[in-house]
């Protein structure tokens, strides 16, 4: 049995005269230990799709249909109270920005008490010892004397260990990390990846990561899922993506990136931008700016075929009849 | 060698902070810029990479050392017709296309700013005209010269800026962090198109970045910044294929790659700890308390910056006697 299943999400966002469809039906799946990175632009949909999940939309934005199950039980119809136990406790989350998610009014030491006082129920001298061995755990220097420290004294790469603290503390089954490492430098990055990593082997959490970097992906990953205009269009293991990617979307993200290693010519670009999900086209959201389209994909959606057991991809070049129609409409021009 | 355009000259910024306290934010920079290339300018935040574009474009005073253009120096006092002709020649990029445009301007009055100050003679017809054509030249419609900043996409802001600051003719571009706001299909839009306007319009570009991979697609020759102080300069091949700098080296080791085979083999330098306080710098070599090569010496005296191979330029003791 999976930890999470999600299937056809939908989530909507009232803006004053409009209604954005941002999530549009997402299904996926996470198994014990997985590590699923979810890819995508702003706009795409990626934090919405967890924010549904942790019911923790802004206020505008509502789960309009699908289904959630969380380890066995069914949590689409969960309220705030129910929702409240399991979140922190048996799905916890890093935010972006390790800046703005602590409270600079507290001692970090304080902040990781807190959530162990609100799930655990354990006793303040447990609570502090527990708190000293989670900054420990995240590779923080003498614990001791920064369990005393306000956030302003710690560096950014600091801060956010302490919040990977702060969510580890109840062991959750899952970490949720939103663009964890986007606001910190390479360095750092590298040092929190492999924190990251260490961790998942020590304490088996499995880690939903939403990023736009394709190289942390490569890094942490085991599993990708490419999400464009609110949609899930590619998934599959990091060597599916990486190396057997079949929608023109993942091929274009993939080859935009600079490679360092080779010699500099033009770089590829997608033109174009991201559709607008007020008013979402009929066809696949990619078609506008893909140069395979065929008359069918302005039209209708594409299914999400299964190309290997493990490899998906929502694209109309996998019909069977696609090469076909390609070949037809060349003739017609 | 191609012409020099711009000179640095032991270039130094401090800020007071505090009471007693000074934060060296650039300390003892000096390189040259070649007329038509692109230097490449890398470094994590708080480098001072940001600094050195500031006081090179006069936004700061330096407070101590020269910047020469063509020859003439343009820092410090200069009179009027100079700063002048210093504002025409010289155009920044900046990073936030959210915060560098007037939410209450039109496009067409952006983009016409700087033809305004320079030339009021100009008929309105005749400055539409020119908004126009640089409009197309940066890819963006000419119908949307009426509309206000937030009306586009980041990727079209940032096009906006490009266009506003070559509305007067500039040879010199700064680029800071252009692109760093944005989303990486876009990135790469946006990088092209710089390319593409240096070789018809043969500009200069200092570019400042953070992202190092990005920064070798349009660079001719890529400086790396430590604490306020250039510790490697070289053609950007050389950079990645035989960085000498410690520091430089950790920092190309800790690109995540977009390629999980290689990622999987992949041995990685970590650097340990974080970068010190540029307020109190450390004696000696700046990096010398994460660098694994350290001696004592490098924690006595700070190393020279100078040449060991053709165009490389490296400050590390380790190269001293090449």
């Amino acid at each position: 049995m999976s930890l999470l299943e999600v299937s056809n999400l939908h989530i909507s966002l009232r803006t004053q005269d409009s209604v954005v469809k941002a999530v549009r039906g997402v299904s996926f799946s996470l198994e014990p230990k997985d590590t699923l990175a979810i890819v995508g632009e702003s706009g795409s949909g990626k934090s919405m799709t967890v924010k549904g999940i942790m019911k923790l939309l802004p206020k505008a934005g509502r789960v309009t249909d699908g289904k959630i199950v969380f380890d066995g039980t069914d949590i689409t119809q969960f309220g705030e109270r129910q929702m409240r136990k399991l979140n922190g406790s048996e799905i916890s989350m890093i935010f972006q920005d390790p800046m703005t998610s602590l409270n600079p009014t507290m001692t970090v030491g304080k902040q990781i008490m807190e959530v162990l006082h609100e799930h655990k129920k354990m006793s303040a001298q447990n609570q502090k010892a527990r708190a000293v061995e989670l900054l420990s755990l995240v590779g923080i220097s003498s614990p001791e004397k920064r369990f005393g420290q306000y956030p302003h004294q710690l560096s950014g790469g600091m801060r956010q260990r302490v919040v990977i603290a702060i969510a580890l503390a109840c062991d959750p089954k899952i970490l949720v990390a939103d663009e964890p490492t986007t606001a910190l430098d390479v360095t750092i990055q590298a040092q929190i990846l492999e924190l990251m990593k260490s961790l998942q082997d020590k304490i088996s959490t499995s880690i939903i990561l939403i990023t736009h970097n394709l190289g942390v992906v490569a890094n942490i990953a085991n599993k990708v899922a490419v999400m464009y205009g609110g949609e899930i269009v590619e998934s599959g293991t990091v060597d599916d993506i990486f190396y057997e990617a079949q929608h023109p979307y993942t091929l274009g993200l993939i080859a935009s990136i600079p490679k360092i290693h080779e010699e500099s010519v033009t770089l590829k670009t997608i033109p174009g931008t991201p559709p607008d999900l007020i008013d979402p086209p009929a066809g696949c959201p990619f078609a506008p700016r893909c140069d395979k389209a065929m008359k069918i994909c302005h039209l209708r959606q594409p299914e999400n075929k299964q190309i290997s057991g493990t490899h998906r991809s929502a694209c109309w070049l996998q019909h069977s009849m696609a090469k076909q129609a390609a070949e037809k409409e060349e003739h017609h021009e | 060698m191609s012409e020099v355009l711009l000179e640095v000259k032991n270039l130094k910024k401090y800020f007071q902070v505090g009471k007693a306290q000074t934060l060296k934010a650039v300390d003892n920079v000096s390189f040259q810029i070649y007329k038509g290339e692109t230097l490449g300018l890398v470094g994590e935040s708080g480098c001072g990479k940001s600094t050195l574009g500031r006081t090179i474009m006069r936004l700061y005073h330096p407070t101590d050392g020269e910047v020469f253009y063509e020859g003439k120096k343009i820092s410090g006092s200069v009179s009027k017709e100079e700063n002048h002709e210093c504002c025409r020649k010289m155009q920044m990029i900046f990073q936030d296309p959210y915060m560098s445009l007037d939410p209450r301007m039109k496009v067409v009055d952006i983009v016409a700013e700087g033809l305004n100050s320079r030339n009021s003679s100009m008929s309105r017809g005749e400055r539409e005209m020119q908004v126009v054509r640089l409009m197309e030249m940066v890819g963006l419609q000419k119908e949307h010269i009426g509309r206000f900043a937030h009306e586009f996409s980041g990727g079209q802001r940032q096009r906006i800026g490009i266009a506003r600051a070559l509305a007067i003719h500039p040879e010199f571009i700064v680029a800071d962090e252009p692109i760093s706001a944005l989303d990486v299909s876009i990135q790469a839009q946006v990088v092209n198109l710089l390319r593409q306007l240096q070789d018809e319009l043969g500009l200069t570009y200092l570019f400042i970045a953070h992202d190092i991979s990005m920064v070798k697609y349009i660079s001719s020759r890529i400086g790396v910044m430590y604490l306020g102080s250039l510790v490697e300069l070289a053609p950007s091949g050389a950079v990645f294929d035989r960085p000498l700098h410690p520091y430089t080296q950790a920092l190309l080791s800790a690109i995540p790659l977009p390629d999980p085979r290689a990622e999987k083999n992949r041995s990685r330098i970590v650097l340990e700890g974080t970068v010190p306080s540029p307020v109190n710098i450390p004696e000696g070599c700046k990096f010398c308390s994460r660098c694994r090569y350290a001696t004592d010496e490098c924690k006595k005296s700070t190393p020279q910056f100078r040449q060991v191979e053709e165009g490389h330029w490296v400050a590390c003791h380790r190269y001293a006697n090449q």
